[in-house]
């Protein structure tokens, strides 16, 4: 009897989440700018973007998606992937057909060259002029054909100013051994080389083994003052006060800095990665119209402004750059001045032989002491 | 001093396993959002949960109907198939059903996950379908991962039973269906009721396979979670787990004390 009861309860658990309910979110949007028809209303679309990148009603926000919903009728089914790779390994299987995707530059640049997604109809998204020209026709899509920016964003050197002295300017303080076990690194291949080949002045780019031989070298080096290799473990990290230095995105900069004031934030002068992570729409989409209205619609200046809070990444959208009440309005970190822009390179899509010569040096390096 | 010493011992091993647990419940009524500064107390990321609509009551609802559906199915099928084995003749097929009853579970679920994939698309293709995973699949490969630990529940139950009481129910005029719905399944209940226990636990916890044989329409909250390395966790998820943690919690008490009463009653 008494583990019939538990059954019971059981599907009690079930039902308590049932009670999350959208009363009060805030679901809709003001004025929309563009027009949109609900001609698709009863269609499901299926969007496939990166975890923690849309604003979801939490804390009071906008719930993009449920706006969306109500302004269409089209039911957005929204999932999440963790990496570019992850998110191509789905697609190239062939299994699951998506209809919007938001992947990064260099993925963009492959999905193209392998025919994987296709032309958007740019007479469709009006809000499109919102996108500000400096990131129109980058390499990955030189004539604006598939893509649209969604977010943009760099990477720069976190430091704690209680255990760092002075302040520094180069990628060279993560090799510093007064900071032996207090620096952390990046726990993936491309963006750990990257600092290293910045560092080198090699190109991050490289289709020379050589150069990813001289990187590694350099990595090897700096083995033995690392705490450790993380991701988002550096959140926890930097705002405890556990370690002094570590490379991350600059939007995420500005979390920790809430919680850490001892944090501060700089440019290596030797160069850094920018990456721009925009909508495509693959080859095997079923819901190519709503997809347009998707798209346009997070150009909406109020979704775009709620999506760029939400995530603390730079917005490419000028109704949100040029909006007095954004909260990271004229930020100096997010949108540094042209006099203090740093040198940037975009990573682009490698020839996998590169890939896979580089992928076992990194083997090399987590490896050697 | 024997006593002293196994005493620290067990209250250092309690303390490893349940520090963590009270951490995240610590942490889950945090002002701030940070995950290593204390902020003061607030209720707010509950509050948030329950309220405000955050996107994070789809998973969770997916991953619970997904735990009770395919728990259920897997508890019919194996049940049924527990009843088979045990009343197979032959020791040679007997112990094949046995051994391979348990293989899936040797298995790691990376292999199980990956094979199941590769099936599903291998048919979908076949059939020509635009999404061959979906939730379906998703389905398919929990009911599929579920069926053993069921089976090995319901077994030892069904040896314990008197393997004539299905004959003398028989003998005393019940068909062969009635026998077995009123005499054999009333016995092997606590059986069933364990497995399925078992089975949804672990279909909540699953991670690897389904990582694989998900389609576009249907994230379960393990996925969702893994889906932010970038960023880091958010303390209404640990609002979330808490709650998650105290009703384990509540149905373990429950079912601990009613035993107990049982028990006396019994005497």
């Amino acid at each position: 009897m008494k583990k019939i009861l538990s059954v019971m309860l059981v599907i009690l658990m079930a039902a308590v989440p049932l009670t999350f309910t959208a009363c009060g979110a805030n679901a809709a949007i003001e004025e929309p700018r563009a027009v949109y028809t609900r001609d698709y209303a009863g269609t499901t679309l299926n969007v496939f973007n990166w975890g923690v990148y849309i604003s979801d009603g939490s804390e009071g926000t906008l719930n993009v998606n449920k706006a969306f919903e109500n302004l269409t009728g089209i039911h957005v089914n929204y999932t999440t992937f963790e990496s570019n790779e992850a998110m191509y390994a789905k697609l190239k299987s062939g299994a699951v057909s998506y209809d919007v995707i938001i992947p990064s530059d260099y993925m963009i640049e492959r999905l193209i060259s392998e025919d994987m997604i296709q032309p958007l109809d740019f007479s469709k998204l009006t809000n499109y002029d919102l996108i500000d020209d400096s990131y129109k026709g980058v390499f990955y899509d030189p004539d604006n054909r598939y893509s649209v920016p969604y977010n943009v964003g760099m990477v720069g050197l976190i430091y704690n100013t209680t255990m760092v002295e002075g302040t520094p300017d180069s990628w060279a303080v993560m090799w510093d051994e007064k900071y032996a076990d207090q620096i952390l690194t990046f726990d993936n291949p491309r963006d750990a080389f990257a600092i290293a080949q910045f560092l080198i002045g090699v190109d991050v780019n490289s289709e020379n083994k050589a150069d990813w031989d001289a990187a590694a070298d350099k990595l090897k080096e700096q083995n033995k003052v690392l705490q450790g290799r993380v991701m988002d473990q550096v959140f926890a990290k930097m705002e405890g006060g556990n370690a002094a230095i570590a490379p991350y995105y600059a939007g995420d900069y500005l979390v920790m800095v809430e919680n850490n004031e001892d944090l501060a934030f700089c440019y290596p002068k030797e160069g850094t990665n920018i990456f721009m992570d925009a909508a495509c729409v693959p080859k095997n989409a079923q819901n190519y119209e709503a997809a347009m209205l998707y798209i346009n619609f997070l150009m909406e200046p109020e979704v775009a402004l709620a999506n760029a809070e939400y995530i603390c990444y730079a917005s490419p959208n000028t109704a949100v750059i040029n909006n007095p009440e954004y909260e990271y309005y004229e930020n100096e970190i997010l949108y540094p001045a042209p006099e203090d822009m740093p040198v940037t390179e975009y990573f682009h899509d490698i020839d996998p032989e590169i890939r896979s010569y580089y992928e076992k040096l990194w083997e090399s390096v987590l490896l050697a002491d | 001093m024997k006593k002293t010493i196994g005493n620290i011992f067990v209250g250092l091993m309690y303390l490893i396993l349940y520090l963590p647990l009270l951490v995240m419940v610590v942490f889950s009524f945090n002002a701030g959002s940070s995950t290593s500064v204390f902020k003061g107390l607030s209720f707010k990321w509950y509050v948030e949960l329950f309220t405000n609509s955050t996107d994070v009551g789809v998973p969770v609802r997916n991953t619970l109907i997904l735990a009770v559906v395919s728990a259920v199915i897997a508890t019919v099928i194996g049940t049924a198939a527990a009843v088979y084995i045990y009343y197979v003749r032959s020791k040679l097929w007997k112990n094949t059903l046995n051994t391979v009853t348990n293989i899936p579970m040797m298995n790691p679920d990376i292999v199980t996950g990956v094979s199941l994939m590769l099936l599903f698309v291998f048919v979908g293709r076949l059939v020509g379908a635009v999404n061959s995973l979906n939730f379906f699949t998703l389905l398919i490969a929990h009911i599929t991962f579920n069926i053993p630990y069921v089976i090995l529940n319901v077994l030892p139950k069904l040896n314990q039973t008197d393997p004539h009481l299905a004959e003398a129910a028989q003998d005393l005029g019940s068909t062969p269906t009635e026998s077995f719905f009123r005499v054999v399944l009333p016995a092997i209940m606590p059986g069933v009721t364990s497995g399925f226990m078992m089975a949804f636990t672990l279909s909540l916890d699953d991670f690897i396979i389904s990582y694989y044989t998900t389609g576009t329409d249907f994230q379960t909250l393990p996925l969702y979670i893994f889906n932010m390395v970038k960023k880091p966790v958010k303390p209404h998820i640990y609002a979330l787990y808490s709650i998650i943690f105290l009703l384990v919690l509540a149905v373990l008490l429950f079912t601990n004390i009613s035993g107990m009463k049982d028990k006396k009653e019994k005497k």
